[in-house]
């Protein structure tokens, strides 16, 4: 290969002036854990909401979750990003649209809802089939004892949903980091576009990507370890969820 | 607020968006589906073979593609298939390839990782028992896989291998950041040659709806039948 | 016995520190049919297993028509399409119809022809009683019928032996006539046999000898008439008393 590897290229100032690559590409780190963070409770919220009343007795409030499912499910997140970025301030009044596009930082906070309502739809298929998978006498156990329907969600099926669901939140919230990416396209100077402009800047290609890959991996460990923990601290003795070892 | 709303830009560009865009979303998620299908198999029987020689490299290979955004390897496969081509042709300077070529690579080796745990769930759900009467038969090892697990694994997992084809079908929407005429690139570049970003990108949306809708939709329908069947 | 087909040589087995199999020994004559019986856990499973290289065992030796089955330089596939095997739960492939359930091993494995395979594969439905359910997917069948499918299956190879395991205990008491008259009809033929059963009846009607495991080891290897008069162990004695009482 007539590649010429420059690994100190790291070092070197970039075009800011003032930080060095290796610096730009922390910074762009920064942005994209607090753009994965927001959107990930934004992506809680609402997923837990839509989750819920997807399984409640009333059918057109399990439609109207339905809807909103499919509806964030079905475009892709990119085309969502465009839509919250481009046409949302053009189809609201025009002050409020003035407004928005005038807001300094507006990329952030649009990928922070884009990602947020686009997670929430598979968060809630999450939740919904959390609480479905509960035997169906959990919730009659707990209506049987006088609980009020919220309070059968909040005291007895979501505590145990939430252990059940808690693996496959993990990969969402695995997902939510690398999606975030996807606000480089419309200028959210995260983690891969501050690599494309090193790359762009200084021609060491490799060296960026590498980079960006090595710490989204590092991201990637971190958060797997850290939800693990959780899943062992919330277990409950058998259930999905317990460790193995205590299955004996 | 839909008060100047231009229909007529849609109904001019329809042409471009579906002959020109269209046609390369479709071929790209068909192929890369098919690819992904393939090396994902193959990396699932690594990861099963119980040779740590190929279950390692197939299970960090499966990890690092999980591990990064699909931005980022499109990205990466743009500057480095020029390079595995070179490596390939033992030809003397990095091989220029199109833009088509170096996003098939990088949808195919991507997705093949998300393909693989489709399939390793697919091939575990294979009762040992199957194996068994296979190997009584006399079968050897591809004999059994390719007669016996993997036709029962693939239709086991059908309907889940056509959930992924349809998010991979929205995911080939991002080659936007190679600026190549996929779907949404052509209604972004009308989009913006035209001044008509709200019409454009709403009408992507629909089309990209309807479309995933209805097929995700085929999908429930078969799973459904396919389950009365077993 | 003058021609030994399978001969079972001090087999011992282990799962880790656990020993699945002790030293068992035995021998089976061509045309014999002999039953396998014990408690469950005993290893009278991992033991049929072992005849064709289906489990792996640790000490001693296996061979069938003269073939050593541990021996690494066996070629097993090819030693396995000569044993016919039925299993528990059938395991019919329930991706392809009776018929190619029938012929796939003849074609793949035997290198026949498709026509002579199916051909074959119409005869032995024929003789399990099932000739019109040539084009219908197992899962379509009762239990019984798939196990007399899964018999025409191991017959199609045209094995110079037979092992069952456990062939009936998987199904409703009223298909356990149709399966155990199959059997019974292959033995009365001269098939060698062995058969891990509970179904004493069927034991009684058409084994040579019953070999009684009992904890991984062979307890009790008599003829069928003395087993059942007067077994020598205790712990066979006991079985019997239990799984006879009713």
């Amino acid at each position: 290969m007539n590649y010429h590897w420059n690994w100190g290229i790291f070092w070197d100032i970039s075009p800011d002036g003032a930080h060095s690559y290796l610096q730009t590409l922390l910074l762009g780190t920064t942005w994209t854990l607090a753009t994965a963070f927001f959107a990930w409770c934004l992506a809680l919220l609402f997923g837990s909401i839509i989750g819920v009343i997807r399984t409640t007795p009333n059918a057109w409030l399990v439609r109207l979750g339905n809807a909103y499912v499919e509806l964030f499910r079905n475009i892709p997140l990119l085309v969502q990003m465009f839509l919250w970025y481009f046409v949302l301030p053009e189809v609201v009044p025009q002050a409020i649209g003035t407004w928005l596009k005038q807001q300094p930082n507006a990329s952030f906070y649009t990928a922070v809802v884009a990602l947020g309502f686009y997670t929430s739809a598979r968060v809630a298929e999450q939740v919904r089939a959390g609480i479905l998978s509960l035997a169906q006498g959990q919730r009659l156990a707990a209506l049987a004892l006088g609980l009020t329907l919220p309070q059968a969600y909040g005291f007895v099926l979501l505590p145990m949903a939430y252990r059940i669901m808690l693996p496959p939140l993990t990969s969402e919230l695995l997902n939510i980091i690398k999606n975030s990416s996807v606000a480089l396209t419309i200028g959210l100077m995260e983690l891969t576009a501050r690599a494309r402009s090193m790359q762009e800047f200084s021609f060491q290609v490799f060296e960026a990507f590498t980079a960006a890959t090595v710490i989204y991996i590092v991201i990637n460990i971190a958060v797997t370890f850290a939800m693990r923990a959780l899943e062992r601290r919330t277990a409950v003795s058998g259930f999905i969820g317990a460790s193995p070892a205590a299955a004996h | 607020m839909f008060a100047n709303f231009d229909f007529d830009v849609i109904a001019r560009s329809l042409r471009y968006l579906f002959f020109d865009g269209m046609t390369f979303t479709l071929i790209l998620t068909a192929l890369a589906t098919a690819g992904g299908i393939v090396f994902g198999t193959m990396l699932a029987l690594m990861r099963l073979s119980g040779f740590p020689l190929l279950a390692v490299p197939a299970t960090g290979y499966v990890n690092l593609m999980r591990s990064v955004p699909l931005v980022l390897m499109i990205f990466w496969f743009y500057f480095l298939v020029p390079y595995i081509g070179q490596w390939l042709t033992g030809a003397e300077r990095p091989i220029q390839v199109g833009y088509f070529t170096s996003s098939l690579v990088a949808f195919t080796l991507f997705e093949a990782a998300y393909f693989c745990e489709i399939m390793r769930a697919g091939i575990q759900s294979i009762s040992r028992g199957q194996l068994a009467a296979a190997q009584a038969l006399g079968m050897s090892y591809p004999q059994t896989m390719g007669y016996i697990v993997l036709p029962q694994a693939f239709r086991n997992m059908l309907p889940v291998l056509l959930t992924q084809t349809i998010i991979l079908f929205q995911d080939t929407s991002l080659v936007y950041v190679l600026s190549i005429t996929d779907f949404l690139g052509a209604a972004s570049k009308v989009a913006q040659r035209d001044g008509r970003l709200v019409e454009m990108y709403l009408f992507a949306a629909v089309v990209y709806f309807v479309i995933s809708f209805a097929a995700s939709q085929g999908v429930r329908a078969l799973s459904h039948r396919t389950a009365i069947i077993r | 016995m003058t021609d030994i087909q399978i001969d079972i040589n001090e087999v011992s087995k282990w799962y880790g520190p656990f020993q699945v199999l002790n030293r068992c020994s035995t021998k089976v004559g061509k045309g014999e049919v002999v039953v396998v019986c014990g408690p469950s856990g005993s290893g009278k499973s991992t033991l049929i297993k072992c005849v064709n290289g289906l489990e792996p065992f640790t000490q001693g030796a296996i061979t069938v028509d003269g073939i050593s089955v541990g021996d690494p330089k066996t070629n097993l596939p090819k030693l396995r399409a000569r044993i016919g095997m039925v299993f528990q739960h059938f395991e019919l492939f329930p991706h392809l119809t009776v018929m190619r359930n029938l012929v796939l091993a003849q074609i793949k494995v035997l290198g026949r022809s498709s026509g002579e395979a199916h051909e074959n594969g119409m005869r032995l439905l024929d003789r399990v009683g099932l000739r019109d359910q040539a084009e219908k997917f197992p899962g379509e069948l009762s239990g019984g019928q798939q196990q007399r499918v899964a018999i025409a299956r191991a017959l199609a190879m045209d094995p110079i032996a037979m092992l069952f395991d456990e062939p009936t205990s998987a199904l409703d008491p009223e298909m356990i006539k149709e399966v155990l008259d199959v059997m019974v009809g292959l033995a009365r033929d001269g098939m060698t046999m062995i058969v891990v059963t509970h179904e004493m009846g069927f034991a009684r009607q058409v084994a040579r000898r019953v070999v009684f495991m009992d904890k991984g080891e062979i307890v009790e290897d008599a003829p069928t008439e003395e087993f059942f008069g007067s077994p020598r162990s205790e712990r066979a004695q006991m079985f019997l008393s239990k799984i006879l009482q009713y």
